[in-house]
């Protein structure tokens, strides 16, 4: 097997985070967040919430507003309309994160304050469970490929359509 | 004009495939004024059809149709139908490929003799040699117009190119430039030069870079000669009596079945899909498969052992633009068993745009110190290691119980690691971290091999019957009128990046198949 060390001789350090989402389940089932809400379409309201803290969970970054990460599960939510079984797997899932939050003392996974608890719930599941890798595999492209989040990042996506970076820095750096 | 033939004309060539070798045997042919139809199982998309963007572009052009994987090799765990990041389109992988054009060096052809006897390595030399190998390189890089070669200056270097180099130079390493590139620098071959796009992988958008697409495949239409039939997956070659091969059965764009009949074919497919024609086309004549009485076949599969370094520094790279692999190292590529292994690599510059870095970096992992990395995506530099790995008999192609839509047998890929490709990996990615360290890295990354995009061996040439699959001409020892024109019939994979030599093989074939035909051999 590849060895893979990703902090492999890393001389910053990481960050530790809190990351707690904000976020009120209306009684009509509308999610409100910082400047997003979102009106699941399968999922229960209070699963879909989980589903986006767990979303940053998995891969949080300080810059990257949470209506990103409700974008990224109303993907698994529009899946699931079609499918009983994906249904069936999210709120099991979140299910059996919501249990591993009251064994700590909190009332469900989405509000426990410590994102270290929450990180440990789900190493705990295990990145093998069907559940988990349906949700962190969703984000690969789910979150990260959209657009509008790019430039968070620095990348300029599309090129041609402007003629390439011949004119537009592709050898701007003088630091080396 | 393309020239349309009937599918009952047994006076042409069929070629499998479109891309390195299929594209260019078959331009070649025609430019010879031989009668040539090229099926491609790929749609026809044309420059300016591709898309600045790597998932829309994954989805329009990469081979995705199903295939398993086993061994223990990562890519197996993390992409277990995707064993190789290759394209399903007229122009086949040169549409996708970097554009890096590098000779083989002399002792490449001849690692039995070099490396020695290597414990589960079934090495073998190559039948030909540099010296043979030397014209058909020099017109390969004239054809393709690779920089650094017949007068064409050098790309200029990019900003992951500069950081690079200087961590290279700073580090003591001496032979360091932007590569033999099939990447127009200027203008050329009436196309223009490169504008630093970014996105090769994803089809060149300005043409400045060689495929068969844009710089082969129309100079064989305008003959005449050559008609290139996309969407036309083929699943059995037929052969007759006296063991000729006689034509082809392929699946069309409808998916009715067709059968084009041939007085010679030429497999190009890739070194999976051109076993998987070769062994579903067994019959009672030939149980194990065609051109397979050694057994080789499907067998010897090598991928390169490959890697990536990624460093982060403190200021921006935005290592995504500009040409992808122009920025190469060559110091490693000797043969210096001192370093633990035998045979070398190469580095050479390579980005990724965010959505694949997400998807690449270290696949299946999460949580902060994945995000962190992520997070330093515009201050990232990156590398790619590209060396020798080890044939091996039981790294092989075979077919599984799983069939696909037209009932072929879906291959499986077994490969696992010779030890002598880990040695080298971990070799590189502590010397490409030190690149990085040099100058500065707040951090470096080792991301593990993608998706192969360098398929090799799985239809190996050898002097002696018994041990391979074709001869010096890629002719297969058992059937006259049977080729294997791709990078299957590599014999042992080289340092280098394959295309070079798959295309010198291919016009040293087709000026092969010509002769033989006018002497009225083939």
């Amino acid at each position: 097997m590849a060895k893979t060390t990703l902090a492999l001789n890393r001389r910053g350090f990481v960050k530790a985070g809190v990351g707690l989402l904000a976020m009120t389940v209306m009684p009509s089932g509308l999610i409100v967040g910082n400047a997003w809400a979102q009106m699941p379409r399968s999922a229960k309201p209070d699963t879909f919430a989980a589903l986006v803290q767990m979303s940053r969970d998995c891969y949080p970054h300080e810059a990257v507003a949470d209506s990103y990460y409700a974008n990224a599960v109303s993907v698994l939510d529009e899946a699931a309309r079609s499918s009983e079984a994906d249904l069936a797997l999210l709120e099991d899932g979140v299910a059996e994160l919501d249990a591993a939050a009251r064994e700590k003392g909190g009332t469900d996974y989405k509000s426990l304050p410590d994102e270290a608890d929450r990180v440990a719930i789900l190493e705990a599941m295990g990145e093998a469970d069907p559940f988990f890798q349906k949700v962190r595999s969703n984000l690969v492209v789910g979150l990260y490929n959209q657009k509008e989040l790019w430039p968070i990042f620095g990348y300029e996506g599309a090129s041609a359509d402007q003629g390439g970076y011949i004119d537009r820095g592709f050898d701007d750096i003088d630091w080396v | 004009m393309p020239a349309p033939y009937d599918l009952n004309d047994d006076s042409v060539v069929v070629i499998v495939g479109s891309g390195a070798g299929g594209g260019t045997l078959g331009t070649q042919l025609a430019l010879k004024g031989i009668d040539t139809v090229i099926l491609e199982a790929g749609s026809r998309h044309e420059t300016w059809d591709f898309i600045n963007d790597e998932w829309d572009s994954f989805a329009q052009l990469a081979w995705k149709d199903k295939r398993r994987t086993s061994g223990d090799w990562r890519v197996s765990k993390d992409f277990p139908n995707l064993p190789a990041w290759i394209v399903k389109s007229v122009g086949g992988s040169t549409v996708h490929w970097a554009g890096a054009s590098l000779r083989f060096q002399e002792h490449e052809f001849k690692t039995k003799t070099h490396y020695g006897e290597l414990a589960d390595a079934n090495l073998l030399d190559w039948p030909i040699d540099l010296t043979e190998m030397e014209p058909w390189y020099a017109m390969a890089e004239d054809r393709m117009g690779v920089t650094r070669t017949n007068g064409i200056p050098g790309l200029p270097g990019n900003n992951n190119f500069k950081v690079m180099e200087a961590g290279a130079k700073k580090i003591g390493y001496k032979e360091v430039h932007t590569g033999r590139m099939a990447i127009n620098s200027e203008p050329r071959d009436d196309r223009g030069s490169c504008l630093q796009i970014g996105f090769c992988f994803q089809g060149c958008k300005s043409g400045a870079k060689w495929s068969t697409l844009v710089a082969e495949i129309p100079k064989g239409e305008a003959t005449g000669k050559l008609e290139v039939r996309p969407d036309c997956m083929v699943l059995k070659i037929e052969h007759n009596d006296a063991g000729k091969v006689t034509g082809v059965v392929y699946a069309d764009k409808e998916g009715r079945m067709q059968r084009q009949k041939a007085r010679m074919i030429a497999v190009a497919g890739n070194s999976i899909e051109s076993p998987r024609l070769l062994l579903n086309s067994a019959s009672s004549k030939f149980p194990d498969g065609l051109a397979n009485s050694s057994g080789q076949v499907g067998r010897n599969y090598m991928r390169h052992t490959t890697g990536s370094v990624y460093g982060i520094f403190e200021k921006p790279v935005h290592m995504y633009r500009g040409t992808t692999m122009a920025g190469i190292i060559r110091d490693e590529a000797k043969h210096d068993p001192s370093r633990g292994f035998v045979g070398g690599y190469e580095f050479e510059t390579l980005s990724l745009g965010l959505p694949f870095m997400a998807a690449f970096l270290d696949p299946g992992k999460w949580g902060r110190d994945f995000s962190s990395a992520m997070d330093g995506y515009a201050n990232m530099a990156g590398m790619w290691i590209v060396g020798e790995d080890m044939p091996r008999a039981d790294n092989r192609v075979t077919l599984s119980d799983e069939k696909d839509e037209h009932g072929m047998p879906i291959p499986d890929v077994h490969f696992d690691d010779h030890e002598n490709d880990t040695a080298m990996r971990n070799h590189a990615y502590k010397q490409g971290a030190a690149i990085y360290d040099a100058v500065g890295a707040v951090r470096t990354i080792e991301t593990p091999p993608y998706p192969s995009t360098h398929n090799l061996g799985t239809n190996r040439m050898s002097e002696k019957p018994e041990d391979g699959v074709v001869n010096r001409f890629g002719q297969a020892h058992d059937i006259s009128n049977l080729f294997v024109s791709d990078g299957s019939q590599f014999t042992t994979g080289a340092a280098e990046n394959p295309t070079l030599t798959i295309v010198a093989l291919a016009l040293r074939q087709a000026d092969h198949i010509a002769g033989r035909m006018a002497k009225g051999e083939l």
